[in-house]
């Protein structure tokens, strides 16, 4: 017990410590990409193109080159000469950095322009002449794979078709016999449709080239800053010890500052062309419509169902929209990334997933949106077909979750499509939730208010999630294995510097990791100075998105911690002149364990180990540390909302949202509680608001914050946590990941709270985000509602 | 043009029209030479390198580059920097002094009222407007009052829980 008074008192494991980094937040003293100022420095615009899909038949810079203070003016002609007009992507495909051939979605990069100033730049991209000949578009994946579709890949030798992949998982005939002996089949379509995450900081990056030294360095708004430097050795022929890449405070993350864009690479080879530093910073339409997408992604769900409630059997046919290029950011072997992580809370004896992907005249992109690649849609299908079930049934939601819930003494558990969970108190979170929210008596205040002519409705997401791949058997990016790392140095007074593979964009890392550290080794949180995102001098790894920063690289920091710890156990054996084998340890200090009273404190150990080490011992106390974890971790989650939705207008609003997580043992508390609200109101955003479509000439429509609405303080609704723990069986400190839980499980709360509200009228569906409109139509036209594109636009 | 931009060019073009202007910011007084295009955020950026003014989206939509004009809270990003001469103008970095915190700034740190900390600046500026004119506001006041700053991390319960925390502490510093 005085051990864990001590640890809260030095900030370690369970201290809802107060943020480190926000001392200079607070100030306006971060350092942001577009902070960055350096000598002599020029400023790059790209110019994109108007329509979706054209061919290019020329293109004039000739008024561009003319305008004073223009310095280099790039198309993908000139690029071609350098073979740099593309690039791979992160999946095996190929991208065009500057189109040469045609433009293949609304947006794409046709050339840009280095000038003296940001304003000059844009001047020289409208003055840069480009005539199209307009080709027929692709919105969807219907229209991708009819007959006499345009070929969009034409640039691809072997590509006949607008096919990416047909991928499928899972045992068909065994979920084949489940579904003959099914006593009902339950039935769902729906689109989860493209979101972007939007940051509110864009992309952008400062190269530096220098000639004199060969060496290139790119500031650059990254979460995965050495997959970058690995990826620009990959590609451009420099060495990779001469790439340094420096990710500096990011502005927001959430998935679009994973993958390579042509403005990274363009102001890379501006910078060499004109050994000058450039600098690109994205505008917010230009992220919109050109960066990393989310989603986009048609369902045919089935459950084969007992009449006792017991689920059989499941089916599932996606079909994902890639966009233009197939840049999807996840595993490579994973074609429709972890969506086969769907139904792993239930028990379900047989299943079965078939996947199609294909190009469409749109962004490419794929990121895992505040998501662990894919799992947000496989989550949200999967608890939408659970409540359409449940209401096929006629039993009660909550109840159908529990009947198939996997039991606590379950474990390990093989799931539905092959993954293997490990822990988790299903319907221990479930009854916290359903007791937080006063289920029994809102049913009960809802068939009031239904014979007053009102419409409330109640939603619950139960799902268990796999976050922080690798391990790297499975899990790699380009071959690149997804382990991560850390390196700590204890310096001679006690002080220390840890620096990770890691890259946090508000995760709280400069806080945590110190923690993780704290409990380790038992020094003050405070004398560890927390540092990451350059890759000159912190160790490799493949960075921060999918929830995996805790459980990989926050390991990482647990395991250098110990090794630091077993030398310092020697030093300390050595202080006090006995075995090793004699010492005891605890938090902060190795002590004799027959006579407890003569002990030595860690920075007692980090001085000798400077100053008086044994005879024969390499002096210092520095080491690393780089992790693969056994398995994934496996958080669990219950969010339960309710809403009154307004039968003459279709508006509906949020009354309550319980939030019941379970991510094993958390480092900070205050921390953990953030990243969940945060989750939620994406989640609550995706279903509401977040609106970006395409109309039939490839229009993004939400190009813009007038557009693309994101849900302010006003109507962000409050939020209320619980907690359950069941740490990670195999994680050092027992933690999970937790950043994306409520984005990923979140949605389909609010989307079933609705469609809750609305089942008198028969409709089993409306698509997000779930708009006024859609939801009025649902309720005067009873039909189920699609926001597949094209969407219907004025003109 | 600022004068950031006049250091860069090697070679000037052709003649730009500039004006002349004068601003008070954060108390002190600036002079700068502008095409009448620069807009007030660059001006402040790139022109005084007051970085803590952050631009996220263009459209006067997110308020990460929300400042004090004449008091009163602007998006610097689509105001013309030629329309604050002559005006006061108060940034992030004009919230505190070197050493001592604004209780606003206190109130975000203590309450985790920022994550990545981009939008912090203007949220934080918005909020001194409301509470210069409100010190006692209620959630609802707080949360209108914070409807033209965008926040994308925290989803504002900690952000509008630091506000009050601010309008406490500074209700109970006047008090005394």
């Amino acid at each position: 017990m005085t051990q864990a008074k001590d640890e809260i008192k030095i900030g370690g494991l369970g201290a809802s410590r107060k943020r480190v980094e926000d001392n200079r937040f607070i100030r306006g003293k971060g350092r942001y990409v577009d902070d960055i100022v350096l000598p002599g420095m020029l400023h790059m615009e790209i110019l994109r193109s108007p329509l979706a899909h054209a061919r290019i038949v020329s293109i004039d810079t000739s008024k561009a080159w003319a305008i004073p203070g223009v310095r280099l003016v790039l198309t993908g002609e000139m690029m071609a000469t350098r073979n740099l007009a593309w690039m791979p992507t992160l999946s095996y495909d190929t991208q065009a950095v500057l189109a040469t051939d045609k433009v293949r979605f609304q947006g794409q990069e046709v050339a840009c322009v280095v000038a003296d100033d940001p304003y000059i730049a844009k001047d020289a991209c409208e003055a840069i002449v480009v005539e199209y000949e307009a080709l027929p578009v692709i919105v969807n994946p219907t229209q991708a794979v009819a007959q006499g579709a345009p070929l969009i890949r034409d640039d691809k030798d072997n590509q006949h078709d607008n096919v990416i992949y047909n991928w499928e998982v899972g045992d068909k005939e065994a979920t084949d016999r489940a579904f003959a002996q099914a006593d009902r089949v339950s039935k769902l379509e729906l689109h989860y449709p493209r979101s972007h995450p939007s940051p509110i900081e864009c992309c952008g990056s400062i190269a530096d080239f220098d000639r004199s030294t060969s060496k290139l360095t790119v500031y650059m708004t990254s979460q995965a800053p050495h997959v970058i430097r690995a990826a620009v050795a990959l590609v451009s022929e420099l060495p990779e010890h001469m790439i340094r890449i420096i990710s500096p405070d990011l502005g927001g993350g959430f998935g679009n500052k994973v993958p390579i864009y042509p403005g990274y690479v363009m102001s890379i080879l501006a910078s060499i062309l004109l050994e000058r530093p450039v600098k690109w910073i994205e505008d917010k339409t230009g992220n919109l419509i050109s960066t990393g997408f989310a989603r986009d992604v048609y369902l045919k769900g089935e459950l084969a169902l007992r009449n006792d409630g017991k689920i059989l059997g499941v089916r599932m046919h996606t079909d994902a929209d890639h966009g233009a290029f197939f840049s999807d950011a996840q595993p490579s072997k994973f074609k429709i990334g972890l969506m086969h992580s769907a139904f792993s809370c239930y028990d379900i004896p047989a299943a079965h997933l078939t996947a199609q992907g294909v190009y469409t005249n749109k962004a490419p992109g794929g990121v895992a949106y505040r998501c662990s690649f894919r799992v947000t849609e496989a989550m949200y299908f999967q608890e939408r077909m659970v409540q359409a079930a449940a209401d096929d049934l006629g039993m009660d939601q909550a109840e159908f979750r529990r009947r198939n819930f996997v039991r606590d003494d379950d474990f390990p558990h093989r799931t539905p499509f092959g993954f293997l969970t490990d822990s988790g108190q299903y319907g221990k979170c479930l009854d916290v939730g359903l007791e937080a929210i006063g289920y029994a008596d809102f049913l009960r205040e809802k068939e009031e208010a239904k014979k007053r002519g009102r419409l409330l409705g109640i939603g619950i997401s139960t799902m268990t999630e796999p976050l922080g791949a690798g391990n790297s058997r499975e899990y790699d990016i380009l071959g690149m294995k997804m382990f991560d790392s850390a390196q700590l140095r204890v310096h001679m007074t006690g002080k220390a510097i840890l620096r990770t593979g890691a890259k946090t964009q508000g995760q709280g890392h400069e806080t945590t990791w110190a923690q993780i550290v704290a409990h380790e080794l038992g020094m003050p949180a405070e004398d560890i100075l927390v540092e990451e995102g350059d890759t000159d001098n912190t160790p490799f790894g493949l960075g921060t998105y999918a929830s995996r920063s805790t459980p990989v690289a926050g390991a990482a920091v647990a395991m250098v911690s110990r090794k630091i710890r077993a030398k310092a156990r020697k030093i300390a054996a050595h202080l006090l002149e006995v075995s090793e084998e004699d010492i005891e340890w605890e938090l902060g200090r190795f002590y004799i364990r027959s006579s407890p009273e003569r002990g030595v404190s860690i920075q007692e150990c980090a001085m000798a180990a400077y100053s008086n080490m044994p005879d024969g011992m390499e002096p210092g106390l520095e080491n690393v540390a780089y992790y693969d974890p056994p398995n994934l971790t496996w958080p669990f989650a219950c969010y339960i909302a309710t809403v009154e939705v307004d039968p003459v207008t279709g508006v509906w609003d949020v009354l309550r949202v319980v939030a019941v997580d379970d991510c094993g043992v958390r480092i900070n508390p205050m921390v953990v509680e953030g990243q969940i609200m945060g989750g939620l109101t994406e989640a609550y955003a995706m279903a509401s608001m977040q609106f970006i479509t395409f109309d039939a000439q490839g229009n993004c429509v939400g190009s813009n914050y007038m557009d693309y609405l994101l849900p302010t303080a006003w109507e962000t609704p409050g939020y209320e946590l619980h907690e359950v723990v069941t740490p990670c069986p195999h994680h050092p400190i027992g933690a999970k990941g937790i950043g994306e839980c409520a984005t990923v499980g979140g949605p389909a709360a609010f989307v079933n709270a609705v469609m809750d509200a609305v089942k008198d009228t028969g409709v089993r569906n409306i698509d997000m985000p779930l708009l006024p409109d859609r939801v009025y139509e649902a309720l005067t036209k009873r039909h189920d509602v699609s926001g597949a594109p094209p969407v219907k636009t004025d003109d | 043009m600022t004068g950031l931009y006049e250091e860069i060019r090697e070679q000037p073009g052709e003649d730009v029209p500039t004006r002349r202007i004068t601003v008070t910011v954060n108390g002190q007084t600036r002079k700068a030479e502008v095409e009448p295009r620069l807009l007030l955020a660059h001006l402040l950026r790139q022109g005084f390198a007051l970085t803590g003014t952050h631009t996220g989206c263009d459209t006067t939509n997110c308020g990460a580059c929300t400042v004090l004009y004449d008091g009163a809270p602007i998006k610097s990003c689509t105001m013309l920097a030629v329309q604050a001469d002559g005006h006061e103008v108060t940034t992030v970095e004009g919230l505190a002094g070197s050493s001592e915190l604004h209780p606003i700034q206190e109130g975000f740190k203590d309450e985790h009222g920022l994550q990545c900390g981009f939008c912090t600046p203007g949220m934080m500026l918005s909020a001194k407007a409301l509470l210069d004119r409100n010190p006692d506001p209620t959630e609802d006041e707080v949360r209108w009052a914070l409807s033209g700053n965008l926040c994308r991390c925290t989803g504002y319960q900690n952000i509008v829980k630091s506000v009050l925390w601010a309008a406490k502490k500074l209700r109970s510093e006047s008090a005394s």
